[in-house]
């Protein structure tokens, strides 16, 4: 695989927390607001990644490369492109870009956005991730999506003219879909896409419209059987496909997984800007496995807004994350990748080989259930064990962990 | 001493949540027991469980001054009684200490099961009962529809019953005036020799044991030196009182009246409900009717989830039975739940509030096993033993005969339910003893073995009654009957706390129940999870709980890691309930939930 060797990259995610309308399913940090004071949040932004920087600089961060900036949302693609090309270069004063940096951005497919496709382009996005969702049009209607299947045809087209490499989301296991559908408009987006899908069963969460419309019954989603035949049916058609899942939700050409992504799975270093933002930094403290921080930023962009103004670095927590808590945080995010957790890493995390902390009985038990693997390198949920993440990570992750 | 004629002794019988700790409350506000600022809401039933639940497990008293319409002063003991069949005995001794009671219905709601448990129970002591309608202040409120049905349904008149709400104190006075005009004055003679009945008995930190007592004859002094007549143990009465709702010290305590002592007693065990009191220097000739040693009918096995804490649990034990001499416990082991204790209850809602306790007093984490009676076993040498957990069952070739706890039940029912309370009790190997109509109330007699009763019988009632069956029962002797050993597997390991014994004709359906139920109950795992029941090597059911499809988080980034860690340790916190069989682990909720609810 041609994935970058080190996994302890350096990313910066930035956070554009409005939206036009809020979509039923989604509970991320996303708001609709009237009008949106673009230099002002240019301002926010920039000011928050240079205080940050001296923060934690000052707490050892270290001299870092930046291997990759995400724009997340919200919506990135209301950003004007001039605001995002001012960020990058923020970024890149700040830290150096490594030659290769993927610089990506989350795009809705409405036309009106797909305009500024070019100006991203021009300042410096190299990949682009489409918020497709779904191909048929009553499909998009239940997820609250205001555009339609032939805009998402176009923006695609035009994101293959302007960036190298690009992605779209689809959202599966919707109400009443059958294996046979969602096979068929999966072969639909296999013919769109170029190197990269993220395809997402349905979830209901706490917070969000499909939640309390879910308790009410309006709808049920699929049962435990069709969840596991539809995500299956994805695995096998996309393995066939050659885009086979690096990632439990997500499916790349060998060479086109997405790098800042990676860094989350593979519990590297970011850092977060921007409303509800979160960062890991490994800070340099003298002792072997330095110090973990979680980062979280002010959730409401007002509220985030008005602390830069106080020689504010927008961060509401900044919490030192415990050894144990390092264990389950590297385990329950590396176990999502096919390839696994290597054992340098644990070592580098916790100081230990992971059957040193993990639960050894929990282990030899998915271990000889077939849901797991260890090597002299790495431990690996297999295809069974990453379908059952959830009991699989239970079953390993040690009861009490000492603290 | 308070002359007879003055004093009233009375009980509240209500249904839950129909009023009756708000009622208590406002008598004691009427009479002045304690200012507005002392009223803490619901006085009377102080302990969290008896709150939350609407039962009171000890009986508590509140002595009360009232100066009636007729200018007179009364003194009023309103007695407070457990309310469950469960504690009947007890119930009936606390009833036994009073004169009346007063019949609290819900003017909407209208007579329910356990009113009428307790009225027909208050009947037998031949109580003068004063039938109150409460919440007449809602607009759901029928309170003619409700007085007919009071007539129709227990037999007695309500043509006079006293209009009240309770919660805005409308009627409070009319209650008063009734229970001074409609109740009778005790009876007794202040110079016969000393007969007092111990109604309940509690461990109080610093005064040690408290005894609730209501004198019949004589006089119960300070100082005086007692005996308890059922074991002959003699004590010097420290203190003599009443409760007003506090503690009030009194000099002594006449015919009539209800007050509590100390007597320097260290264990409520030595302080059996029901015994008579009586004075060393000239002592009653007979003692009063109706005692009865308490006996543990229903056993269970607690264990600590956490086996570190099995000293915890035993202390904790210790304590509790300070205060509740009714339970039993002796340490014992089982090979899937380690070390714990098999405890002895009065009742199947008994082991509930026990093990409530336990966990929520003393901070416990408990595994409970199934309820079962006390088998007595006659090994073919001859040899007797007393059996009181399956798991202890002799292998059957050495087995004899094995002989089953039976009781005598009475059942009320209104008619229209008849039919199914009979075909319940003949499900439960019933025999029926006597049939006859009150009105259009059916009482049934039944001969029931025990062990058909402590398995989900109260809920089956219930609900094939609509909740209008009342249930008691006393034991009724020891047959021989066609048990069997019953085991439940998990992927071919037996569940030694879910071992039953059963008669041999309810084993394929209880096996089969138990097997569906646990299917349903324990959630899908990785590994498929095969339920079985057997009767020694044979397997008469099987379910099949097939391995989990897909669990897993959708989407994980980096703004997850924290919340979705947060997540996994609260999962990884309900691991500690789980319980390993083979590849697999149940959780504990799962047995705990089979072992509560019944199958059909």
């Amino acid at each position: 695989m041609s994935l970058p060797p080190d996994p302890r990259g350096f990313g910066v995610y930035v956070h554009w927390p409005f939206c036009r309308s809020k979509c039923p399913y989604c509970d991320f940090n996303s708001h609709v607001r009237e009008k949106i004071e673009a230099e002002a949040w240019e301002h926010g932004l920039v000011v928050s990644l240079v205080r940050q920087k001296a923060r934690f600089e000052a707490q050892g961060l270290g001299a870092r490369r930046v291997s990759s900036i995400f724009f997340g949302g919200g919506t990135p693609s209301l950003m004007p492109p001039r605001l995002v090309g001012t960020i990058i270069d923020t970024i890149a004063r700040l830290w150096p870009l490594e030659t290769d940096a993927e610089i990506t951005l989350e795009a809705n497919p409405t036309s009106a956005e797909a305009e500024n496709f070019a100006g991203y382009a021009a300042a410096g996005v190299n990949r682009l991730s489409i918020g497709v969702q779904a191909l048929e049009v009553n499909a998009l209607g239940f997820l609250g999506r205001t555009h339609d299947p032939d805009e998402a045809r176009r923006a695609i087209a035009l994101a293959t003219q302007h960036f190298p490499r690009f992605s779209f989301d689809l959202i599966y296991a919707r109400p009443g879909q059958s294996v046979a559908a969602w096979e068929r408009e999966l072969r639909q987006a296999l013919d769109l896409a170029v190197g990269h899908l993220s395809l997402y069963q349905l979830t209901i969460e706490p917070g969000t419209a499909f939640y309390g419309a879910h308790a009410r019954g309006d709808f049920a989603l699929p049962d435990d059987a069709l969840a596991g035949d539809l995500y299956e049916a994805t695995q096998a058609l996309l393995t066939t496909a050659g885009l086979p899942a690096y990632e439990i939700s997500n499916h790349a050409k060998p060479g086109q997984e997405s790098r800042h992504n990676l860094l989350y799975w593979r519990y590297g270093d970011y850092l977060g800007v921007g409303p509800g933002a979160h960062g890991r930094l490994t800070l340099e403290d003298g002792t072997p496995l330095g110090r973990k921080l979680a980062t979280r930023a002010q959730k409401a962009p007002e509220t985030w807004l008005a602390s830069l103004d106080a020689d504010n670095d927008g961060l509401t927590e900044v919490d030192a994350v415990a050894v144990p808590d390092r264990l389950t945080e590297l385990t329950m995010m590396g176990l999502r990748l096919a390839e696994g957790v290597p054992l340098a890493r644990y070592l580098r995390e916790t100081g230990v080989r992971p059957d040193a902390s993990l639960d050894a009985t929990g282990l030899s038990r998915m271990i000889d259930g077939g849901f797991l693997t260890q090597t002299d390198t790495h431990l690996t949920a297999t295809d069974a064990g990453r379908q059952r993440l959830n009991a699989l990570l239970t079953q390993i992750l040690p009861e009490d962990a000492p603290r | 001493m308070t002359a007879l004629e003055l004093i009233r002794n009375f009980s509240i019988i209500a249904h839950i949540d129909h009023g009756k700790s708000t009622l208590a409350d406002r008598l004691i506000q009427a009479c002045g027991g304690l200012t507005d600022r002392e009223m803490k809401e619901q006085v009377l039933d102080s302990m969290d469980i008896e709150r939350e639940r609407g039962i009171t497990i000890k009986a508590q008293t509140v002595r009360l001054q009232y100066k009636a319409a007729d200018g007179i002063t009364y003194t009023l003991n309103l007695m407070d009684t457990p309310g469950h069949v469960d504690f009947a005995y007890e119930v009936s001794r606390s009833l036994a200490a009073c004169e009346g009671s007063l019949l609290v219905v819900d003017a909407s709601q209208g007579v329910e099961a356990q009113t009428l448990a307790n009225v027909y129970q208050a009947l037998d002591a031949h109580h003068e009962i004063v039938p109150v309608l409460n919440k007449i202040d809602l607009p759901a409120a029928e309170p003619e529809r409700i007085k007919i049905q009071i007539e129709d349904v227990i037999g007695i008149d309500a043509s006079e019953a006293v209009m009240i709400s309770a919660k805005t104190g409308l009627g409070i006075g009319d209650v008063l005036e009734a229970l001074v005009k409609r109740l009778p004055a005790p009876k007794g003679d202040a110079s016969a020799p000393l007969q007092a009945l111990l109604v309940d008995s509690w461990y109080d930190a610093y005064l040690g044991v408290v005894i609730l007592v209501r004198v019949r004859e004589g006089i119960l002094k300070t100082g005086a030196k007692i005996k308890l007549m059922s074991t002959g143990a003699l004590h010097q009465v420290e203190r003599v009182g009443a409760f007003t709702p506090k503690a009030v010290t009194m000099a002594e305590l006449g015919p009539g009246e209800i007050g509590f002592i100390t007597a320097g007693i260290k264990a409520v065990a030595d302080c059996a409900v029901g015994d008579t009191i009586t004075e060393e220097k000239r002592p009653a000739a007979t003692a009063l009717a109706g005692f009865k040693p308490s006996v543990p009918v229903v056993f269970c096995g607690l264990f600590p989830s956490d086996a570190a804490e099995f000293e915890h649990l035993r202390e904790s034990l210790q304590k509790l039975r300070l205060n509740d001499a009714s339970f039993q416990f002796e340490a014992e082991s089982s090979t899937a739940l380690g070390f714990g204790f098999r405890c002895g209850f009065l009742g199947l809602l008994h082991l509930e509030i026990i093990q409530e306790r336990l966990e929520r007093e003393f901070n416990l984490d408990l595994v409970t096993t199934a309820p079962s009676v006390v088998y007595k076993i006659v090994l073919t040498n001859g040899e007797a033993v007393e059996l009181h957990n399956p798991a202890d069952m002799p292998d059957v070739v050495r087995i004899d005969e094995i002989q089953e706890p039976w009781i005598k039940a009475t059942i009320m029912v209104p008619d229209e339910h008849l039919g199914s309370i009979l075909a319940l009790c003949q499900e439960r190997r019933g025999i029926q003893i006597d049939l006859t109509y009150a009105g259009n109330r059916a009482m049934a007699v039944y001969r029931l073995p025990l062990n058909e009763v402590v398995f989900d019988f109260y809920d089956r009632l219930k609900s094939v009654s609509r909740g209008y069956a009342s249930f008691d029962y006393s034991l009724d002797g020891y047959e021989t009957g066609d048990l069997v050993l019953l085991n439940i597997l998990v992927n071919a390991e037996p569940v030694d706390a879910l071992a039953l014994i059963v008669h041999r004709t309810q084993a394929d359906r209880r096996g089969r129940a138990l097997c569906e139920k646990l299917k349903d109950l324990i959630p899908q795992q990785m590994f498929q999870i095969a339920i079985q029941a057997a009767i020694g090597g044979r397997i008469i059911a099987r379910e099949t709980v097939r391995a989990m499809r897909k669990d897993v988080l959708s989407k994980c980034y980096g703004g997850d890691i924290s919340r979705k860690r947060k997540l996994l340790d609260k999962q990884k916190e309900g691991k500690k309930r789980m319980r390993q069989f083979g590849k697999v682990e149940i959780p504990q909720s799962a047995f705990l939930a089979a072992l509560k609810t019944g199958p059909d």
